[in-house]
């Protein structure tokens, strides 16, 4: 059994008894980036992941190529 | 981790502010600090008419539902570019906005850059030959320059923008780096009235993208999930993933950076002159908005090559 980390059309998955922030590590993913839920609630850093739980990965950049400029 | 305030679960961590907040408590948090940076900066008052542009996006949709719940008079202003990319962009931004507008019987002003000019914004970029075969320089001169004429010709005291913090912190880190110091100068969260300006101002300055984004969460928004097409691989988004992987080894990092820089800024540690920007500003020959070119501002020169290039 393992955890399911699903972020926009990615799936990963990492071993259960995890805290949250270790996962996100263990996929590379940098915890800034994104907001974490679990059955529609969101859940933090130090969350122990079960087994079976499914993640969903929420990214929070957003942005475009003319910003250094914009007022 | 317990919610500082009732110390039941907490669902956002601000690492920055060694504060963690339930979901209740967030949602009364991010109005009560916004106040605070409204009056700190002294944005605007309940006297003034707010017009808030909006995407669909987290970030203005969610500076709109801040600003309605705490009583202000806020309309939105929803610019149509017609990015479809395959993924109907504009159609699904535009369409959430409408639906929020709706939901909360709030007023929504929508203009579509073709209607206005002929050209959806993919094409104006195409035959302007601006932005290096990316619309987006060609997309934020357009939005820009309609934000300023529709909040003046309509009659609004303000214009809001959702740039939140992580915004800020990219835009002060890439003008950092080339030493842009006439943008710099220009770069807070108000940016006073001016002949032909309006004021335009950033009320969620001081959150971090991902509060804003924990904030619409909360809320139950719906916003536009999908990024702009055109914005994959943008400078921004690059500088934005930089300053994420500082701020996870050293949180406040994003923060203390862009405060600093407005203290540094106010207190004239960094330029010796203020204000240089309305200097050399003159009215566009044909839409009489400020620009510092010698005749018609980028906008209209833009335009008018569109148009010539579509008649020839």
């Amino acid at each position: 059994m393992s955890v399911k980390l699903i972020l926009r059309d990615k799936e990963y998955e990492v071993k259960s008894g995890m805290t949250l922030l270790d996962s996100l590590k263990k996929i590379n993913i940098v915890p800034e980036s994104v907001i974490s839920t679990r059955e529609g609630e969101m859940i933090l850093d130090d969350e122990i992941l079960k087994d079976g739980d499914v993640v969903k990965l929420i990214a929070v950049i957003s942005g475009g190529s003319d910003e250094s400029r914009k007022l | 981790m317990k919610c500082k305030k009732c110390g039941a679960k907490a669902s956002v961590n601000m690492r920055q502010h060694k504060l963690a907040l339930c979901k209740e408590h967030y949602l009364e948090w991010i109005p009560e600090q916004t106040e605070r940076f409204i009056k700190k900066y002294e944005m605007f008052t309940h006297h003034d008419k707010i017009l808030v542009a909006v995407s669909g996006g987290k970030d203005s949709l969610g500076l709109w539902d801040i600003l309605v719940r705490l009583g202000y008079q806020a309309d939105g202003l929803y610019l149509g570019l017609g990015i479809d990319e395959g993924i109907n962009y504009s159609h699904e931004s535009q369409r959430l906005a409408e639906k929020f507008a709706n939901n909360h019987n709030l007023k929504l002003h929508v203009v579509d850059i073709e209607q206005e000019y002929g050209q959806p914004i993919p094409v104006l970029a195409d035959k302007s030959l601006r932005g290096y075969g990316k619309p987006c320089a060609v997309c934020g001169l357009a939005k820009r320059h309609e934000m300023n004429r529709i909040a003046r010709d309509l009659g609004y005291d303000v214009l809001a923008t959702g740039h939140n913090l992580d915004d800020e912190a990219a835009v002060l880190f890439g003008n950092t780096l080339s030493w842009a110091s006439d943008f710099l100068l220009r770069q807070g969260p108000v940016l006073p009235a001016a002949d032909g300006l309006a004021r335009k101002v950033k009320p969620l300055c001081r959150f971090y993208e991902r509060e804003m984004t924990a904030y619409c969460l909360a809320r139950g928004i719906e916003y536009i999930y999908e990024e702009c097409p055109f914005a994959e691989g943008s400078q921004s988004i690059y500088y934005k993933e930089l300053l994420n992987k500082l701020e996870t080894d050293r949180p406040g990092a994003k923060l203390t950076f862009y405060l600093r820089f407005l203290e540094a800024r106010k207190s004239g540690e960094l330029f010796i002159e203020n204000n240089v920007e309305q200097a050399h500003l003159h009215p566009c020959s044909t839409c009489g908005q400020p620009t510092s070119a010698p005749d018609m501002c980028s906008f209209c020169r833009m335009i008018e090559k569109v148009n010539a290039v579509t008649e020839s």
